[in-house]
């Protein structure tokens, strides 16, 4: 019977890789001659700009801040005079205040850019404030935020994200290729701050060059473990990911940190690592460009605020033929509307698409063929929940634990009636919030 | 560059969708049918043809009627089709087999919804309905390969009735008298591997179901073999009993309701009035089926209750 009941058994979709751009090196792109920063580009408060019209600004020299500590600071990415500081219209389709930047293109770093100097947790906390950073995997939280945990348990250890379960992304493996020694130096600092003992690798087995370096790399210290997960998406979400190296479950309305684990993503590690050597605070970021309307897929560096129709043109982009851009991933991304908007803290991928990709399948009737049960990594009843929102059954909704669905998007995706699932749930989530408000 | 499709994620889907899936039974669904035309005649090819055909304009008559989109295209009314042919035996009358399609397409499927909606197995109910208004016809078995020689055309028992002199051999290949598509174990068997490769049914419920009347044959004394090969044990396990809308979501609920249709089986066959029970086995487990998935919901992953508000 053995065969019937795996406790736990990890679920997902087996989603197309289509790792295109795992070979490419990043390239640096740095010919804007406008680059615009939203005063939001992370979960919080909206940051006031610092600056004004006609103020020359220089990289690295901070622009936006904010009083609230659920923020993230805004540095310029480029040398330049401030052109304009408008309300424009960001990915999330919110109207965000923006500081415009006409580019010399000298890239001339701010006096400001200084080696932090850190002694203990605290100082190590206000440097990471300091540096703009937010994870850069998902959602765009503050990472001091994470790291200045208040609550009872004792951080023990640190998961390391480098699943990169999205198809086409390939910017995290591309990290852990290049910036192996910064990511090192980052996982180091924040153990040595924050006191934690073991750190979990999580990363996906259709990476084994990655693998293989990094096992080499810490082999010799015993609280460093290399785990390979199934390449099943969504592995890197967190409460996935945390499960899947570290055996813990984390219970619904805590923190991975009430359960003593910290889950960072490579790219924010490597970051980190860097900006104690450098003191360059999140001015840049590293995208991969790709997508069946994308001719030249690559792997990039760009300033924050380059805007993406320059981008695609850069890796020469069909132009004629794009129906559908996206920022992020195809399962999670978001699709814009406007393609002139600013790459922002948390973009880890452009991905431009044809016709031939955006088919809308017809929806046909449920057939209750439990697929999307069978995926679901939360091990929720997306057909059920589809059904209690169309019935808008509040209680039936929060029994099925509406709240737990990550929004990975795998029970659409599986779904053969082509059943809008996760969309569906997440407008009775936001039904739910309305109407406990 | 302008008029961007905005939608929301997930941005690619899988490429299976519901008329793949019932393409991909159609397809599990042959080698039962040749097998049948060899050991029954051409006959049997008609039978099925007829079902499948008056399914499939049932429902597009239905739909009509019933003002809601045509769905014939899904392939959904041809596997019923198929199935409940596979149901009859092979003489019976073509007019009886066009009204067991319509009771099982217009009254079990089409009046409780359509696709996924029915909560027991169209095909199923289809001969269930008929064989309680026409036992004479449902009942009356030919010996294999008849139409070869027409001598000894008629033979009044399936080998459940007598298993005397019937050679497993025999039952596992489908050369013994029954319904036109459930007499060879071996097509059956080699339909549901393809079926579980294809991923379309989980291998769950037909291993659980034909493994409980094994065990369950075996210590009341009878001979298991015989006892699985025999009748529409493999048919009802492989192909009706999986059907989605009417048997549980969950794996845990497949395991239990699984073992329902054995244990019914089982009884029927060796204590009750018919010799064949997996029709009225599965038949019931589909009405409490819904039992089931309430009793079986997942436990959403690292979900207490009674916290965090109501
Ligand atoms: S219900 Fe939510 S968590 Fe589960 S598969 Fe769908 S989107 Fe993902
Ligand atoms: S995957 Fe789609 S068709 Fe299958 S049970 Fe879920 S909602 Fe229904």
């Amino acid at each position: 019977m053995g065969i019937y009941f795996f406790k736990k058994i990890q679920k997902g979709a087996h989603v197309p890789h289509m790792k295109n751009t795992e070979d490419m090196s990043f390239v640096r792109l740095d010919k804007f001659s406008e680059i615009k920063i939203p005063m939001r580009q992370h979960m919080g408060s909206v940051c006031k700009p610092l600056v004004k019209i006609g103020d020359y600004v220089k990289l690295g020299q901070k622009i936006g801040d904010s009083e609230s500590n659920f923020s993230a600071p805004i540095h310029a990415s480029c040398s330049g005079t401030v052109k304009k500081i408008d309300n424009i219209k960001t990915v999330s389709g919110e109207m965000i205040q923006t500081v415009i930047i006409e580019n010399d293109e000298k890239y001339e770093i701010s006096e400001e850019v200084k080696i932090p100097q850190i002694n203990n947790k605290e100082d190590f906390i206000k440097a990471i404030r300091e540096s703009g950073i937010v994870g850069l995997g998902g959602a765009g939280f503050p990472t001091h935020v994470k790291l200045d945990y208040k609550g009872n348990s004792k951080i023990e250890k640190l998961v390391v994200n480098c699943a990169e379960c999205e198809p086409y992304i390939t910017s995290d493996y591309r990290e852990c290729i290049e910036d192996t020694d910064n990511i090192l130096y980052g996982i180091e600092c924040v153990k040595k701050y924050l006191g934690i003992s073991k750190v979990y690798f999580g990363i996906e087995s259709n990476k084994p060059k990655a693998i293989k370096l990094l096992k080499t790399l810490t082999k010799d210290d015993d609280n460093f473990n290399v785990i390979t997960l199934k390449s099943l998406y969504p592995q890197g979400a967190e409460k996935t990911i945390i499960y899947a190296t570290t055996g813990i479950v984390v219970e619904s309305g805590k923190l991975p940190a009430d359960c003593g684990v910290l889950v960072m993503n490579v790219s924010t590690l490597g970051f980190i690592g860097n900006y104690i050597k450098t003191g360059m605070p999140l001015v840049e970021r590293k995208i991969t460009v790709d997508g069946d309307a994308i001719n030249k897929p690559n792997n990039l560096i760009v300033p924050i605020g380059a805007p993406i129709n320059e981008i695609l043109d850069y890796c020469e982009c069909k132009n004629d033929l794009v129906k559908k851009v996206l920022m992020g991933g195809p399962m999670m991304g978001i699709s814009v509307a406007d393609i002139t908007t600013p790459v922002i803290k948390n973009n880890n991928a452009i991905l431009a698409f044809t016709e031939k990709m955006c088919k809308k399948e017809e929806v046909s009737s449920c057939i209750k063929c439990g697929k999307c049960i069978s995926v679901c990594p939360m091990n929720l009843m997306p057909a059920g929940l589809e059904k209690a929102y169309d019935k808008k059954d509040f209680e039936k909704l929060n029994d099925l634990a509406i709240n737990l669905c990550i929004n990975c998007g795998c029970c659409s995706y599986i779904c053969p009636a082509n059943r809008p699932l996760a969309q569906k749930n997440q407008l009775a989530k936001t039904l739910l919030r309305n109407k406990n408000k | 560059m302008s008029n961007f499709i905005v939608s929301p994620s997930p941005h690619i889907s899988s490429p299976i969708n519901t008329r793949k899936i019932m393409l991909d039974v159609l397809i599990a669904l042959v080698p039962a049918l040749i097998a049948s035309i060899i050991f029954f005649g051409v006959r049997a090819f008609i039978v099925t043809i007829v079902c499948a055909l008056s399914c499939v304009i049932f429902e597009y008559l239905a739909r009509r009627l019933m003002k809601r989109n045509n769905t014939i295209s899904d392939l959904s009314a041809v596997v019923t089709g198929v199935l409940l042919a596979f149901n009859l035996p092979v003489t019976i009358p073509l007019w009886i087999a066009v009204l067991g399609s319509f009771f099982a397409i217009v009254v079990v499927k089409q009046l409780f919804g359509g696709i996924g909606q029915n909560f027991a197995n169209p095909a199923i109910t289809g001969r269930i309905f008929l064989f309680v208004s026409f036992a004479v016809h449902m009942t009356t078995w030919v010996k294999p390969f008849y139409y070869t020689n027409k001598v000894d055309m008629v033979s009044s028992a399936t080998p459940l009735v007598n298993m005397d002199g019937v050679s497993t051999l025999d039952l596992f290949l489908g050369n013994v008298g029954g319904c036109l598509g459930e007499t060879s174990a071996l097509a059956l068997i080699i339909g549901g591997i393809y079926l579980v490769i294809k991923k379309v049914i989980s291998p769950i419920i037909p291993l659980t179901y034909i493994s409980t009347v094994f065990i369950l044959t075996l210590v009341l004394g009878e001979n298991p073999l015989n006892q699985i090969f025999a009748g529409g044990l493999m048919l009802g396990a492989i192909f009706m009993a999986t059907d989605y809308s009417t048997s549980p979501s969950t794996n845990k609920g497949k395991f239990i309701f699984a073992i329902g249709c054995g244990l019914i089986t089982v009884a029927i066959r060796l204590f009750g009035n018919y010799p064949e029970g997996v029709s009225f086995a599965i038949l019931f487990m589909n009405v409490v089926c819904p039992l089931i998935d309430r009793a079986t919901a997942t436990k959403p992953f690292g979900l207490v209750k009674n916290k965090g508000g109501k």
